[in-house]
């Protein structure tokens, strides 16, 4: 188990690259969840004024 | 032939809806693969006899640069049918891409500095290869600050438009600057003509990523499509019934 976590010596180098890869795809689902939630929200609000201004 | 189906594609009640249902089987699918290229690149594929365990890295650099690419390409082929044809749903869908492609062009140039370090001994080359993939970060950040400086969506749908069509050159100079220029970068080794140069051990973790991300960017994509529908669609009768229901 040490030795996978070791990585040959290239710990400082792959960790990060996978964590940072990672990040990015945990933030993608994050914000486009919360992308279509506001947009939603905002039909929703824009349904219940009648459906008048934009 | 008939064409309905691209017609059909132009209709936003029709897409949001396809959309919605599409969105949990590409989802899953690609969280398997994604789950199953991890196990295959950190555990089982054996390690370089160049680069020792440090070429783990490429199971993350090389996705997230083939989404840099992919994702534009696709923005730009929408932003090219919103363009021609007028289609709303097109300019949604190229809209949709922008954040996408530049959060994981990010990701490659951060993987990428990663792995050049150990390997080159730099964090950072101006070398064409480099130069050019920030470029298209610098793209993807001019469309999305184009779009958001311009307030009537139509206006910011086709303005943006043609940066995403122009900017589109960037692509095919990105994946040859290492043919037509001396680059610290090296060569394809699955994107080429003829057959991949990585053992299959080394190489199945590698396509099973590159499959799985690309299914994970449709994912979010149809995602993000029904956010930009719904911003584009005002007043519209199919749109009442679905948020009543």
């Amino acid at each position: 188990m040490r030795e996978f976590f070791d990585m040959g010596g290239y710990a400082a180098f792959v960790w990060p690259a996978y964590a940072v890869t990672f990040a990015v795809v945990i933030l993608n689902v994050f914000w486009a969840r919360r992308a279509l939630a506001q947009a939603l929200a905002a039909a929703r609000r824009r349904a219940a004024g009648g459906g008048g201004a934009p | 032939m008939t064409w309905t189906w691209f017609h059909r594609l132009g209709s936003p009640p029709h897409v949001y809806r396809l959309a919605r249902r599409l969105t949990p089987w590409f989802s899953w699918s690609a969280a398997v693969l994604i789950l199953a290229a991890l196990y295959g690149g950190l555990v089982l594929a054996p390690p370089d006899y160049q680069q020792g365990e440090g070429f783990r890295m490429i199971y993350v650099h090389a996705p997230t640069a083939w989404m840099s690419l992919m994702v534009y390409t696709t923005m730009a082929c929408a932003a090219a049918v919103g363009l021609v044809w007028r289609m709303k749903v097109a300019h949604a869908a190229a809209a949709a891409c922008a954040p996408i492609g530049a959060s994981f062009t990010f990701a490659a140039l951060v993987t990428g500095s990663l792995y050049g370090e150990p390997m080159w001994g730099t964090w950072w080359e101006w070398d064409p290869r480099l130069t050019s993939e920030l470029i298209l970060f610098f793209l993807y950040l001019g469309y999305m600050g184009l779009r958001g400086a311009i307030e009537d969506t139509q206006r910011a749908d086709r303005t943006s438009a043609v940066l995403a069509v122009v900017g589109v050159v960037n692509v095919p100079i990105i994946h040859y600057s290492v043919t037509w220029w001396n680059s610290l970068h090296q060569a394809p080794s699955v994107m080429r003509l003829g057959k991949p140069t990585l053992a299959g051990a080394m190489l199945w973790p590698l396509l099973t990523m590159l499959l799985g991300f690309t299914l994970l960017f449709v994912a979010l994509l149809l995602v993000r499509l029904r956010a930009e529908i719904l911003a584009r669609e005002r007043n519209a009768s199919w749109l009442q019934e679905e948020l009543a229901a």
